[in-house]
């Protein structure tokens, strides 16, 4: 069974007194598992699906099953639910509370669980070893490099455990090496069996991936399987990030 | 997901707010705490005014029946139908205390006002009281030294007298007023008995500023033509509506008024002052709190500005909050309580404003800050502050994640 079954999806945006379709019917399965690129130019409505993806937005057509259950339908409040239970977001500009230390900002989705004090600590508190910053669980965002701020935003997107992780041009915002560091983190999550989405236009950064689907006028124009992933070249950034538990 | 949970972080997120906004988090606070500030005050006032009302009116007694000349709370065309009316005597008072079933004692009183000397001391001023021997009883008086008026005291019309604790403190501080002559309006009188502290009535007067002298004495040397009252003390207080009427038919009995006359007297009791001064009390306290009240509304709608700010300042938090799974009732309770936060503090602030100024205003006019007024100032500031808080914190719910995550 796919983890993701995606049919004929279409989303417009009425601006005005145009509108603009930024998705006309697409359709797509991902398995559990799966390390996947979306790629495709600005404009080209892979935002839009990844919006949809991530739930953070309703289609205006068409059906989304997540795990088995229809989203598309679903109000505010539920989407939130699954949100938190079921996606981890890493975004480009990393997202997190810009006044909690590293520890707070991966415990909040817990808090949104309904996770109890301890316990949630504790998983804070692994996930952030897990992507070696043990060391940093009290130093706030602005305190952090690029890449150990990423990497707070990552552990902060497993810490619930969720079923896909929904990466928006997570190198975006840094620089070649450290940008190869969390793409490195991603294969490692990957190998331990996490889906991951990587959502870019940087063809390099598409390239780690196992399968690429490519956007263009809010159609799929290619989907296939990228026989050679590429490998992140660590350069003196391999004991940096341990090896996961 | 447990609401408690959400309550605690957003408590933390709250404070965290305040602390990063300091100077925008006093300023905003300080309309609010000058709402605080007079609404407590105004509310004190109203407590104190209270009080004070409900000390002095005990003094009136509620088992005890005036029969006057006029009623208490008359209205102008009533004054000019009974300007005529004749006045009650001491004989009157007489046949209340022979025919009344109901009466325990009857007090035939009259009030006028004099000068008191002593030796070179003298107070100007003084309220005389004329009694008679049933006065202490329905007064509810009590003595500190000496005897009260006696029956032959008042038969006789003697020169004895009983004063004030607040005189026998002026005239006699170290003792030895027993047994001294005084001058009532340079007439000479025995001290035969010193009252009790009675404090002040809320009007502000003394009531220990006065000296009593038998009611005969009084008609004589004062006023030809004395007002009298005649105080009768009911034996149950659960039949005084039985007494007024047998008190009000002995008292048309002994004016010898036809069947088709108006009474030419008033039968007034506590009751009908008590009724009076709820009725203006509680006009002023509403208006009063209603004028109060409108700083606190401005304090609130600066509130409500500042929320509305702090909710577009923070767009991206929102959004990253609900990309991880904040729901729109997280979002909701997180800034009422934000909002809450920062009136709490507020009135908080201003209850230490009012609690001493309170005190000090109490130095010239009846004013207490009860337990109950601090927790309803302090559940005042917090729900100002949900009130004023919900629309910017509603707004925040609403929004929507892609958006809120786009801002910068």
């Amino acid at each position: 069974m796919s983890l993701i079954r995606i049919r004929n999806l279409t989303r417009h945006y009425v601006m005005g007194v145009e509108t603009v379709h930024a998705l006309r019917g697409v359709s797509l399965d991902i398995s559990k598992g799966e390390y996947i690129a979306i790629m495709g130019p600005s404009g080209s409505g892979k935002s839009t699906l990844m919006n949809l993806l991530g739930c953070l937005d309703t289609p205006n057509s068409g059906s989304y099953e997540l795990n088995g259950t229809n989203v598309a339908d679903m109000d505010d409040n539920a989407l939130a639910e699954v949100r938190n239970r079921e996606i981890g977001f890493v975004f480009q500009s990393f997202n997190l509370l810009a006044r909690s230390d590293s520890l707070h900002n991966v415990e909040l989705p817990l808090i949104y669980a309904g996770v109890p004090y301890e316990d949630r600590r504790e998983r804070a508190r692994q996930a952030l070893a897990n992507v070696g910053l043990a060391e940093r669980m009290h130093h706030k965002p602005n305190e952090l490099s690029g890449g150990q701020r990423q990497r707070v935003a990552v552990a902060r997107a497993l810490v619930n455990d969720p079923s896909i992780v929904l990466a928006d041009e997570p190198t975006g915002n840094l620089d070649s090496r450290t940008g190869e560091e969390i793409l490195s983190l991603f294969e490692q999550l990957s190998r331990r069996g996490n889906t991951i989405i990587v959502v870019t236009h940087e063809e390099d950064v598409a390239q780690h991936a196992r399968r690429i689907i490519r956007i263009r006028d809010g159609l799929i124009a290619a989907d296939e399987v990228n026989p050679n992933p590429r490998a992140a070249r660590l350069v003196g950034a391999a004991e940096r990030v341990p090896a996961p538990a | 997901m447990s609401l408690l949970l959400e309550f605690k972080e957003a408590v933390l997120i709250a404070w965290a707010a305040l602390r990063a906004n300091k100077l925008r988090s006093a300023l905003t606070t300080l309309g609010i705490v000058i709402g605080i500030v007079t609404v407590t005050l105004m509310g004190s006032a109203i407590a104190g005014l209270n009080t004070a009302f409900k000390k002095s009116i005990s003094g009136i007694g509620a088992d005890v029946l005036y029969v006057q000349r006029f009623g208490w709370f008359m209205g102008e065309a009533e004054w000019r139908a009974s300007r005529n009316r004749r006045p009650l005597t001491l004989q009157h008072g007489r046949d209340i205390e022979r025919l009344s079933e109901f009466a325990q004692a009857v007090s035939v009183e009259s009030n006028g006002q004099g000068t008191v000397e002593f030796e070179r001391r003298k107070a100007k001023g003084v309220w005389i009281a004329g009694n008679n021997e049933q006065s202490l009883e329905v007064r509810g008086l009590a003595l500190t030294a000496g005897r009260w008026l006696s029956g032959s005291d008042v038969q006789s019309g003697r020169a004895v007298c009983v004063i004030g604790a607040y005189l026998a403190e002026r005239f006699f501080p170290f003792g030895g007023a027993i047994g001294s002559k005084v001058k009532i309006n340079e007439v000479p009188y025995e001290v035969v008995g010193i009252l009790e502290k009675q404090g002040s009535f809320f009007d502000g007067s003394n009531m220990d500023n006065q000296i009593v002298i038998p009611i005969t004495r009084f008609t004589d040397n004062f006023t030809r033509w004395p007002d009298l009252v005649l105080a009768v003390k009911v034996r149950d207080p659960a039949q005084i509506d039985d007494a007024k009427e047998e008190v009000n038919g002995i008292m048309r009995k002994v004016r010898r008024l036809a069947p088709d006359q108006d009474n030419d007297f008033a039968i007034n009791q506590q009751d009908a002052l008590v009724a009076f001064f709820n009725r203006v009390g509680g006009t002023i306290a509403l208006v009063g709190l209603f004028i109060t009240s409108l700083s606190l509304f401005v304090g609130g709608i600066g509130i409500m500005n500042i929320m509305f700010v702090s909710v577009a300042e923070r767009t991206k938090e929102i959004g990253i909050r609900k990309a991880i799974g904040a729901k729109r009732r997280t979002i909701l309770v997180q800034f009422l309580v934000e909002a809450a936060t920062i009136t709490l503090l507020a009135g908080l602030v201003g209850l230490m404003i009012a609690w001493p100024l309170t005190l000090v205003i109490n130095e010239f006019l009846a004013a207490t800050m009860p337990w109950w007024l601090v927790g309803v100032a302090l559940v005042v500031s917090v729900m100002t502050g949900i009130v004023s808080g919900f629309i910017p914190a509603w707004r925040a719910a609403r929004m929507d994640p892609v958006d809120a995550l786009r801002a910068e």
